[in-house]
């Protein structure tokens, strides 16, 4: 099964990301990264910049609402995401528990959705 | 009644809860086989006394208070149900008088009975810790499911399911037979220990299962000591468990950084704690001398921490004693654990060369999740001179590692 890791930071978190590259916290998320790939359940990762730099768009009654920002203005914001192939929720978990991202902000495990994919995307 | 009496008769109550639950629990449900029943009635009991003892005053047999209110509710709960009124159970629970001057708290301890039947083979094992730390302890699903790593619903469904197969599936609420003893009292000691946290303060081990409840698997060992006094394991886990407790002040540095074991100051250990386990380990022995076969598991492990202890007495670690005990352990229990142990004890008594080897015969599969595997290989890497090895596996260790603070040592080990 496919779940995805949704990391949320902290602002404190996010302002830590201009450290230098031996910065203990960099080194937690290398380090982390390759445990991932190396026990095999690795499928992808993606980083995401600072939420000061997101446009949120929407279309509404036909017009175009273009606003700075992030979607929500929440304190802790979405800060990257990791694709994990692992046999159960509790496994899931389990590496969720692990990740650099659990002391100071959050994240969120949720189950990929194949089936709203496959019709999605094939038709 | 003033605010603080009010207080001070929720701290009865929360006392009485602690100190009986399991008690009422195994009593209410012996002839049902219905835990969740009897959790009900009891906790419908205490609620009732959290109404009624403020007013009235705490009674002065609080533990057979809350019994007759228990049997109460439960009867209730069995008329509203119309199960058959001539079942044995109710013509029991109807017939025995339930005034509180012929109730004495001197009802029968069904606890270790229940113990078993929290740990009988026929029921999930990843169930039998929770099992016991809801009905012997009374925790709650959600504190549970905390310390296990699961959402409190599925924590929740998976003991309701559990209780519904003791109820349904005919489990025998019994001690077992002699000869099946030696089993089943594994997997209750198993339980205990599971609940405590396995591999805590050496290999900077980040076994994290169930490392919250460490207060209540000292509870659930001390009364199943009460219970069978004359089983050396028994007296084995208590022993081992109270050696890792009473190292719990030198574990973290005054500003919260990880400590590991040989780092340790050992005046801030536990003295008494650290007595109490000897006199335990000492009981284990005596009573393990009068048996054939090799001491147990339990008894192998805390012999391992008595050893650590003694460097407070002595100064210094005898790692060839550990080593052997752990060639003992590996032999009566070949688990991962036992496994990466020796290896460390060796490659501390014989040098990194020899833990080396004994780490090389660990299959890879078995480990590519495993952190102490990982910790301890960075470490004897590190000593052998393989910097470029070495700094690999602390990128294992630290990346399997769930605690910030062990991370964060790790971190620094690896410069």
């Amino acid at each position: 099964m496919q779940f995805a890791l949704l990391i949320y930071h902290t602002p404190e978190e996010f302002a830590m990301r201009n450290n230098e590259y031996d910065d203990p916290h960099l080194g937690a998320w290398r380090a982390y990264h390759k445990a991932l790939v190396e026990a095999g359940v690795y499928v992808g990762a993606g980083a995401l910049e600072l939420p000061e730099t997101a446009t949120t768009v929407r279309l509404r009654e036909g017009k175009r609402r273009v606003q700075d920002g992030p979607y929500a203005d929440t304190k802790e914001q979405l800060a990257g995401f990791i694709v994990l192939e692992v046999p159960s929720i509790d496994a899931a978990l389990e590496w969720a528990a692990r990740c650099p991202g659990t002391a100071r902000g959050a994240v969120e495990v949720r189950p990929l959705a194949p089936e709203v994919m496959r019709r999605g995307f094939t038709g | 009644m003033n605010g603080i009496n009010q207080e001070d008769t929720h701290r009865t109550i929360e006392h009485v809860a602690r100190e009986s639950y399991g008690r009422l629990v195994a009593y209410l449900s012996v002839d049902t086989h219905d835990l969740a029943s009897a959790e009900d009635a009891l906790g419908n009991a205490l609620v009732s006394a959290l109404d009624h003892w403020p007013r009235d005053g705490v009674p002065r047999n609080p533990v057979a208070w809350l019994l007759t209110a228990a049997r109460h509710s439960l009867l209730d709960a069995i008329r509203h149900q119309r199960v058959v009124l001539e079942s044995e159970f109710t013509l029991k629970l109807l017939t025995e008088n339930s005034t509180e001057t012929t109730l004495s708290t001197q009802f029968p301890d069904d606890r270790l009975k229940l113990l078993f039947v929290c740990a009988h083979p026929a029921i999930d094992s990843a169930m039998h810790t929770p099992l016991m730390l809801q009905t012997v302890l009374g925790l709650d699903a959600a504190r549970i499911a905390q310390a296990f790593l699961l959402t409190p619903k599925t924590m929740g469904q998976r003991l309701s399911r559990a209780k519904i197969k003791i109820r349904s599936g005919g489990l025998p609420f019994e001690i077992p037979r002699e000869r099946d003893l030696p089993e089943r009292l594994d997997a209750v000691l198993e339980a205990i220990y599971a609940a405590f946290g396995i591999g805590w303060d050496d290999l900077a081990g980040t076994d994290q299962r169930g490392r919250e409840l460490t207060e209540e698997a000292i509870w659930l060992g001390r009364v199943l000591l009460q219970l069978m006094p004359d089983e050396a394991e028994v007296q084995g886990l208590l022993a081992l468990m109270l050696h890792c407790e009473a190292r719990r002040p030198a574990r973290r540095g005054p500003d919260g950084r990880y400590v590991p074991l040989s780092g340790q100051d050992p005046n801030l250990w536990s003295l008494p704690l650290m007595e109490e386990a000897e006199r335990h380990l000492g009981k284990a022995f005596k009573l393990g001398a009068f048996k054939l076969g090799r001491p147990g598991r339990f008894q192998l492990e805390a012999a391992i921490q008595s050893v650590h202890a003694g460097r407070a007495r002595t100064g210094r670690t005898d790692w060839a004693a550990i080593a052997l005990f752990y060639e003992q352990l590996v032999r009566t229990s070949p688990t991962l654990g036992s496994r990466i142990g020796h290896a460390a004890a060796v490659a501390e008594a014989n040098g990194p060369e020899a833990g080396m080897k004994l780490l090389e015969n660990v299959a890879a599969e078995t480990v590519s999740a495993y952190q102490p595997y990982w910790a301890v290989r960075a470490h004897l890497l590190q000593r052998l001179g393989r910097a470029a090895e070495a700094s690999n596996a602390y990128d294992r260790a630290i990346g399997l590692a769930e605690d910030p603070a062990v991370k964060q040592f790790l971190l620094q080990k690896r410069g």
